[in-house]
């Protein structure tokens, strides 16, 4: 049996899709069989930041439809063979999300993954709630500003009460949070809250800090998830949010600012 | 009537008798949803007669909101209602949202015909009005509307103890008695009990005690961070409590009906 994960966040923008491509290459590059499904359905982005926008035939909707069956829909990632990305449409609407259908397509991943990835849409409306329905795990991703954090804990609420596990009082979803587009500089100054404030406002397990870096924006650009752009903070960061995710212990990186050295103040300015 | 009456005297064993009686009963007719707009008039128009309103029951009919208008903040209108002194007992005309809503806070849901035939006799109380309610047999759904509303964690003692955090947008009511919270409640979550809150830990969202007018009601958290608190209807919102009260353990509780904020 799979473990599905959703990746969350209510607010837009915070990097739902980075993280799950990221995460999901992450998972297979340790040998997991993953696959990551795209569910915002009309406004669709993972292909792009997977790089593998070119080659969608059908999609999630026309697998659920029983239009065309998962192997036709699924693509298998061209860097790493353990990894699959299953689109979204862009020319339907969300209401083709049926939870019976939904159901059924991760059901029938169950059988052959290790983890399924799901790319949650912004919003707590129809899309989103079907991404987590089904999920055993969910990992709430937050930027360090308060409407941000508002919106985690809303989606953290929900994620209580509207799940599988929730109607059928199972053990609640393990919830995790990541703090992505992190400044420690700000931080410092007081313009951004802290890992500190955030985790007091949602008490989650952190499972990562990632930084605000110019590489997730080039790597998004290039269609190739940022994990695999080894030399980049967020890239590394991103690596160890998945071996955290795992169960490794790995002290977390990033979160102060480096203190400037002589030398570097004296050539940068 | 005094054949009536004559009757009672003579079978004065029977505990009681159910009987079927109107009355007129004024009625807050809501136009918009927004309870701040609400209360700025309302505020107005008790203060030039504040004796009208003393313990007067009051249906509030939503048949004029705008369709699609969406939820109204029922706690914060009944509140405010039973502020002013006036006994908000039911509402009429609601959407199926804005009925659950309103059973939860144990409001009766009264039918149109059942509103329109009222027609003479005296102002009441409402719980007089509400006995007439369980009587119109044609509607034996109304008859409990608060029993529907009970929530499922509610344990036979009469408290709901949660032990989650509560999040933002959510809302807990233990009916009938006391709630008790282990965890923290964010900034928008709603905690609501007839009888006190106990708060283990911040408390930054709302805390209602005392829903069902029991003026006795206490709020006891570690972490006072509330958007508001109200006992039996008597709120505070934040910015009226002073700093000194914040982020320290307090005890709030009624003091001759004015709301009293206590360190512990």
């Amino acid at each position: 049996m799979a473990r599905i994960i959703v990746i969350t966040s209510g607010k837009g923008g915070v990097g739902k899709t980075t993280t799950s491509a990221a995460l999901a290459m992450g998972l297979a590059q340790r040998g997991k069989r993953t696959v990551v499904i795209d569910f915002d359905v009309g406004l669709r982005n993972l292909d792009l930041i997977m790089g593998c926008e070119r080659r969608v035939v059908y999609d999630f909707i026309n697998v659920i439809n029983q239009e065309a069956n998962l192997n036709q829909a699924l693509i298998r990632d061209k860097r790493c063979d353990h990894l699959y990305v299953l689109p979204a449409s862009q020319t339907r609407d969300k209401d083709a999300l049926t939870k019976e259908g939904v159901g059924r397509v991760l059901d029938e991943l169950s059988q052959s993954y290790d983890y399924i990835v799901c790319d949650s849409p912004a919003g707590i409306e129809h899309g989103a709630t079907m991404a987590m329905y089904y999920a055993d795990d969910a990992i709430v991703v937050t930027n360090p500003e308060v409407s941000s954090v508002r919106d985690s804990d809303r989606m953290l609420g929900i994620l209580s009460s509207r799940s599988r596990r929730a109607e059928n009082n199972d053990e609640p979803i393990r919830e995790y949070l990541l703090l992505t587009r992190y400044n420690a500089e700000r931080v410092d100054v007081g313009e951004m809250l802290s890992v500190e404030d955030v985790q007091e406002i949602l008490s989650l397990t952190l499972l990562g800090v990632v930084p605000e870096s110019k590489a997730v924006l080039t790597a998004s650009n290039n269609g190739i998830p940022v994990i695999l752009d080894r030399e980049s903070d967020a890239g590394q960061s991103y690596a160890d949010m998945v071996s955290r995710y795992l169960g490794e212990e790995v002290p977390h990186r990033f979160i102060h600012a480096e203190k400037k050295g002589f030398l570097s103040r004296l050539f940068r300015g | 009537m005094a054949v009536n009456q004559h009757k009672s005297v003579a079978e004065a064993h029977r505990p009681f008798e159910l009987k079927a009686a109107n009355f007129t009963l004024p009625i807050l007719r809501l136009f918009d949803n927004n309870v701040e707009a609400v209360a700025a008039r309302l505020g107005a128009k008790v203060e030039k007669a504040p004796d009208f309103f003393r313990n007067t029951p009051v249906v509030i009919d939503l048949g004029m909101l705008p369709p699609g208008s969406g939820a109204i903040e029922f706690p914060l209108l009944v509140g405010l209602l039973r502020g002013y002194g006036m006994i908000p007992f039911g509402v009429r005309g609601g959407d199926k949202e804005q009925n659950t809503a309103a059973e939860a806070l144990e409001l009766a849901i009264l039918r149109e015909s059942y509103v329109r035939r009222g027609n003479g006799g005296d102002e009441s109380k409402g719980g007089d009005e509400r006995e007439t309610a369980a009587e119109d047999e044609s509607r034996p759904a109304a008859s409990e509307p608060a029993q529907t509303a009970a929530p499922p964690r509610l344990s036979s003692q009469g408290f709901m103890l949660v032990k989650r955090p509560v999040r933002s947008g959510q809302r807990v009511y233990a009916s009938g008695g006391d709630l008790t919270i282990t965890a923290p409640v964010s900034s928008g979550a709603e905690l609501m009990a007839d009888g006190n809150i106990h708060v283990y830990g911040p408390l930054r969202g709302r805390a209602l005690a005392g829903m069902n007018g029991n003026l006795e009601a206490c709020i006891f958290c570690q972490d006072l961070q509330a958007e508001l608190v109200s006992i039996a209807g008597h709120y505070r919102v934040s910015e009226h409590i002073p700093i000194e009260l914040r982020g320290v353990p307090v005890q709030i509780f009624l003091d001759q009906k004015i709301l009293r904020i206590e360190k512990l």
